[in-house]
């Protein structure tokens, strides 16, 4: 589905800020693998999320998905085989528009916008349904502008947008992270619900170990711009939080010191 | 100071107030749906008057030559749109390096710094003259109400289609249109061309109602521009919730910008010091947001989803 090959990215090249995100990274995703991905600040977890949606050229190396190398293509013509969702809640959303032109918006990632109405009748029907599995109310809202929403409800609407054209790969850079504990839960949860309902292939980064052991299929953690684990199958299933900081300590040789990676 | 001289210059001030709501709502178009403060505008309505005045001496129809004045302007507007997206430069200084060039292009299109034409002996649509004493139908005021009409009935179709949604994504959350699939930087240059469209457009009428185009007829153009912006949010931003009645808004805010240049003017102010008058009102309206968060914000709720 993703196969990332020898992929690197510095920035800031030749200057005192020079930061090697990216070294050499390869990386193959299986069809409907759920991929999550932790590590320190600064790992390169978000920068690999970066590359694969293409929000800047990368130094070397090739990006397929699906078989075909997207490695040269713009960031808006990758949307097509990819469904985003950011850290920050205000970033996954438009919000001087309404809840229901953000969501047409998301219907017609992948395709040429011509002259025909940007939202038809019989869509807001499909709105209304998908915004009801949500449990937000925000199926009675259509029209209101999304600038009127909390976090949480638009991060959960952020997610729906991602899915509703199903997308070929799934990221979610932190999406639960500026969330208080209950709605992040909550996001969380409906994530595992479309995600399996779908079966989207989907590359999720989390600060929080206990989220990535109990989410997904397989677990990846990066340290330094490379992937130093990368656990899955039966030994993923029965992963806990010390296995993943002795399993830390072995392969870096330093001692896991986040507190909030484990506790939180 | 006779009050006969204000009611006089009334029906002049709703009829400029209008040919310059076609340009304010080009405004509208870059400051508020892209999010740009475009000041190509400055060159542009001076691009447009001249194109049509010329065309028009050399015997061209009016229609015509409004029509390529207003492609003139979307081209200017291009121009300013690809040394923003395709050479990265800040959409301010793209701005107003192609208000620079235009003045030397404008110059060019007339051949000097101002050319005249005589509603005597062209068939023109609209001018001065046409105020009173003509049949309705030639009526500057009702002829250039109709053209804002159409035009406000074609943006609010254009603007309810995916490619105009896509555009105010663009300006709204330009990371968000991107990760949806928008080419972020053909909506922005398509942006600036539609609004410099109408900027010329007019400038075309604008030529027309004074009988002349001159090199300066554009300057501060912007001002005024945000000014009937800004005067039709604030008058009309609570009852206007709809995005064509805003764009009306937008042009009776340029109507009400004319009606108190009428009344200061009559008051018998220097009008050396109009330019810095309006100049002064369109910065306070402008910090009105800023000083409301800043000193009037209310505690933020807490707690909940």
């Amino acid at each position: 589905m993703l196969e990332i090959r020898n992929i690197s990215k510095t920035f800031n090249p030749g200057t005192v800020n020079e930061k090697r995100a990216l070294k050499n990274i390869n990386l193959i995703l299986e069809d409907g693998d759920f991929v999550t991905v932790i590590g320190g600040n600064g790992a390169g977890k978000s920068t690999m999320l970066n590359a694969i949606a293409g929000v800047w050229p990368v130094d070397q190396g090739h990006i397929l998905i699906d078989g075909q190398d997207v490695t040269k293509l713009p960031e808006y013509k990758r949307a097509a085989f990819l469904g985003r969702v950011f850290q920050d809640p205000m970033n996954g959303t438009a919000a001087t528009m309404g809840i229901e032109e953000n969501l047409a918006l998301a219907l017609r990632r992948g395709q040429s916008r011509t002259l025909r109405s940007g939202i038809k009748n019989n869509e807001r029907e499909v709105y209304r349904r998908l915004l009801s599995t949500l449990g937000l109310g925000l199926e009675d809202r259509l029209t209101s502008k999304v600038g009127l929403l909390s976090g949480g409800q638009r991060q959960a609407l952020t997610l729906l947008m991602a899915t509703l054209k199903k997308p070929k790969l799934l990221l979610l850079d932190e999406h639960t992270a500026a969330l208080d504990p209950k709605t992040a839960a909550k996001v969380l949860e409906t994530t595992d619900l479309i995600v399996n309902r779908d079966k989207l292939t989907t590359l999720m980064i989390t600060h929080n170990m206990k989220d990535a052991i109990v989410h997904g299929n397989r677990l990846i953690m990066m340290m330094d711009g490379n992937i130093i684990l990368d656990i899955r199958g039966e030994e993923k299933k029965n992963l806990t939080v010390e296995d993943l900081l002795h399993k830390f300590e072995e392969v870096s040789g330093e001692e896991f010191t986040s507190d909030k990676a484990i506790l939180g | 100071m006779n009050i006969m001289n204000l009611i006089n210059a009334l029906p002049g001030a709703v009829a400029q107030g209008l040919i310059w709501g076609i340009m304010a709502i080009g405004v509208y178009i870059t400051f508020r749906i892209l999010d740009i403060a475009d000041l190509t505008v400055d060159g542009t309505l001076c691009t447009g008057g001249a194109v049509c005045i010329m065309m028009m001496q050399s015997g061209q129809n009016v229609w015509v030559s409004m029509a390529i004045a207003l492609l003139a302007g979307m081209l200017a507007g291009m121009v300013t749109g690809l040394l923003h997206t395709f050479m990265g430069i800040p959409a301010i200084l793209a701005g107003i390096l192609t208000q620079l060039g235009l003045y030397s292009v404008n110059l060019k299109i007339m051949g000097k710094a101002n050319q005249a034409i005589n509603v005597d002996k062209f068939d023109l649509l609209v001018s001065l003259r046409y105020i009173k004493g003509v049949p309705f139908y030639k009526n500057t005021i009702l002829v250039v109400a109709l053209m804002i009409l159409v035009l406000i009935i074609f943006l609010y179709w254009f603007f309810g289609t995916e490619l105009g949604c896509s555009l105010r994504a663009t300006g709204c959350n330009d990371r968000m249109a991107r990760a949806q699939g928008i080419n972020t930087d053909f909506n922005r240059v398509l942006g600036l061309m539609i609004s410099n469209g109408l900027v010329a457009l007019s400038g075309a009428l604008l030529g027309q109602y004074q009988g002349f185009a001159d090199v300066n007829m554009g300057r501060g153009a912007i001002v005024i521009g945000l000014a009937a912006v800004i005067i039709g949010e604030a008058v009309f931003g609570k009852i206007f919730r709809n995005f064509g009645f805003r764009l009306l808004a937008v042009a009776l805010g340029s109507i009400i910008y004319y009606f108190v240049l009428q009344i200061v003017i009559w008051l018998g102010i220097d009008t050396d010091l109009l330019k810095l008058l309006s100049a002064a009102v369109v910065a306070v309206f402008l910090a009105v947001p800023a000083w409301k968060s800043r000193y009037f914000s209310k505690p933020a709720v807490r707690g909940g989803v």
